[in-house]
C-alpha cells in the first residue's frame, strides 16, 4: 500500500481552512457556553426553587441526549417551528453553545461547591445578600478551581464539533470528506485530519496548563 | 437588644435546642459555656439566622427575625466571628475589611479605607493591611476577622469559639482584643471554652447542656458556687 504524501500537501490549504473554522466554532461555542454555564451553574444553587428546577431541567436534558440529536433538532426541527430555514453556521454555533453550557454549568456548580461553606456564611453574616456574596466572594474563588475542567471542556468541544459536519457545515471533518470525495485518498486524508485535531488539542492542553500554573503562583 | 423566647431547633429527629429563653442587654457581655453538643453554637448561629429556628421567637432591636424578613438589615447590625476565621483568601486584609461596608452600607472607598486602617491599628495589625490572609498566623487572622466584623460598625458581636482553632500561644492576643472591646462597651455574646476569660470579662455566664440553659448568673458566683449538679459535673471535668 502506498502512502501518498503529495495528496496531503496538496489538500493542506483546504484542511487548514477547515481547522480554522473548527477552532472558531469551538471557541465561540465554549465562550457562549461559558456564559450560559455560569448563569446556569449559579442558578442550580439558587435558594429559589423555580430557578433551581429550571436550571436542572436544562442540564439534565442536554446531558441526557446526544449532541448529534441536538444538532438535528436545531437544524431540522427548529425551522418547522419558526417557519424559516436555519443557516448551518447559526445551527452549529447554537447547538454547540447550548450543549457546552450544560457541561460548563456542572463545572461551575462543582467549583462553587468546592469553596468552603464558611465563606458564604462569612459574607452573609456581614450583611451581603446571597447574590453579592456569590459575586464578590464565592465566584472569584471558584474561577481558579474551574480552569482545568474548563480547558478539558474546550478540548472536548473541539473534537465534538466534528459532528456539525453532518449538516454540511464546512469545518475540518467536513473538509476532509470533501477532499476524499475528490481524491479517494481516504487513508491519507483521515490520518492528516486526525493529526491536525491532535495538534490543536495538544496545544490547548499546554496553554491551559500554563494559565493554571500562573494562577497557582499568584 | 437581643430577645429570645422559647427557641427550638431540630436537625431531623435530633433536638438541639429545646426551649431557650434569653435576653441580652445593650453593652452586656454574655459568655456561653457547656459541653460540646450542648447547642451553644447553634443558639449563637440562630441569633443572626445562619441557622433557621424550628420554632420560637428572636427579636433584635425590636425587629423579629422571620423567614421572609429582610435578614440582611439585621445581619449588618450583628457581627459574627467564626472559629475558622473565614477570611476571604482572594482579598488582601484591607479588602477583607472594606468589602461589606462599601457594598452594604454604601460607604465611599476612601471612607472605608480610613475606617479599615483605624481598625487594623486597633487590633495591632496595621502593618498587614496589604498582606493576604494565608500569610498570617491563626491569631492574626482571627484579629483581622474581628476587625472585619467591626468595620460594619455593628451594635453587637457574636463569637463562635473564636480561639478554639488557635495554637495555645496565640489565644491571648485574640482574647486581649475581645477584652478591649468589652471595656469599650460592645455588646457581645461569646461561645467559648476559655474559662479564665469567661470569669474575667463576662457580665453574665450561661451554662448550657442538652439544648437548655441549665444555669446562669454572675460568672464568679457560678464558678465558685454552681447550684446545679450538671454544672458541677462539667466544672469537675474541665477545671
Amino acid at each position: 500500500m502506498d502512502f501518498n504524501l503529495k495528496i496531503i500537501f496538496d489538500s493542506l490549504p483546504l484542511l487548514l481552512q477547515g481547522a480554522l473554522v473548527t477552532l472558531e466554532i469551538s471557541i465561540l461555542s465554549v465562550t457562549f457556553g461559558f456564559l450560559i454555564g455560569m448563569v446556569t451553574g449559579v442558578a442550580r444553587l439558587s435558594p429559589f426553587r423555580v430557578i433551581r428546577y429550571s436550571a436542572n431541567i436544562y442540564v439534565d436534558f442536554i446531558r441526557g441526549t446526544p449532541l448529534l440529536v441536538q444538532i438535528f433538532i436545531v437544524y431540522f426541527a427548529l425551522p418547522i417551528i419558526i417557519g424559516s430555514h436555519v443557516n448551518p453556521f447559526f445551527a452549529a454555533i447554537s447547538a454547540c453553545s447550548i450543549n457546552s453550557g450544560a457541561y460548563v454549568a456542572e463545572i461551575f456548580r462543582s467549583g462553587i461547591q468546592a469553596v468552603d461553606k464558611g465563606q458564604m456564611e462569612a459574607g452573609r453574616s456581614l450583611g451581603l445578600n446571597w447574590f453579592q456574596t456569590m459575586k464578590h466572594i464565592i465566584m472569584p474563588q471558584a474561577f481558579k478551581k474551574i480552569i482545568p475542567p474548563l480547558g478539558n471542556e474546550l478540548i472536548t468541544m473541539l473534537k465534538d464539533s466534528s459532528l456539525v459536519s453532518v449538516i454540511g457545515f464546512e469545518e475540518l471533518t467536513r473538509k476532509g470528506q470533501i477532499v476524499i470525495a475528490r481524491t479517494y485518498a481516504s487513508f491519507e486524508i483521515w490520518i492528516a485530519v486526525a493529526i491536525i485535531y491532535l495538534i490543536m488539542t495538544f496545544t490547548i492542553a499546554r496553554l491551559v496548563g500554563l494559565v493554571e500554573r500562573r494562577f497557582k503562583t499568584e | 437588644m437581643i430577645d429570645i423566647k422559647d427557641l427550638h431547633k431540630d436537625f431531623g429527629s435530633n433536638q438541639v435546642l429545646k426551649g431557650i429563653d434569653l435576653h441580652v442587654s445593650k453593652k452586656e457581655v454574655v459568655v456561653i459555656i457547656g459541653p460540646s453538643g450542648s447547642g451553644k453554637s447553634t443558639l449563637l448561629r440562630c441569633m443572626n439566622y445562619l441557622e433557621v429556628p424550628t420554632s420560637g421567637k428572636i427579636v433584635i432591636n425590636g425587629v423579629e427575625l422571620k423567614e421572609n424578613a429582610n435578614i440582611n438589615l439585621i445581619r449588618k447590625e450583628i457581627g459574627m466571628v467564626f472559629q475558622q476565621f473565614n477570611l476571604f483568601p482572594h482579598m488582601t486584609v484591607l479588602q477583607n475589611l472594606m468589602l461589606a461596608p462599601m457594598k452594604v452600607r454604601d460607604i465611599s472607598k476612601k471612607e472605608a479605607k480610613k475606617t479599615a486602617l483605624e481598625l487594623l491599628t486597633k487590633v495591632g495589625l496595621a502593618d498587614k493591611a496589604d498582606a493576604y490572609p494565608e500569610s498570617l498566623s491563626g491569631g492574626q487572622q482571627q484579629r483581622v476577622a474581628i476587625a472585619r466584623a467591626l468595620a460594619m460598625k455593628p451594635e453587637a458581636l457574636l463569637f463562635d469559639e473564636p480561639t478554639s482553632a488557635l495554637d495555645p500561644e496565640m489565644i491571648n492576643e485574640v482574647l486581649d482584643v475581645m477584652k478591649k472591646l468589652a471595656e469599650e462597651g460592645m455588646t457581645m455574646v461569646i461561645v467559648t471554652h476559655e474559662m479564665g476569660f469567661a470569669r474575667e470579662v463576662g457580665d453574665r455566664l450561661i451554662f448550657m447542656d442538652e439544648g437548655i440553659i441549665v444555669e446562669q448568673g454572675n460568672p464568679t458566683e457560678i464558678f465558685n458556687h454552681p447550684k446545679e449538679d450538671r454544672t458541677k459535673l462539667f466544672f469537675s471535668k474541665i477545671l
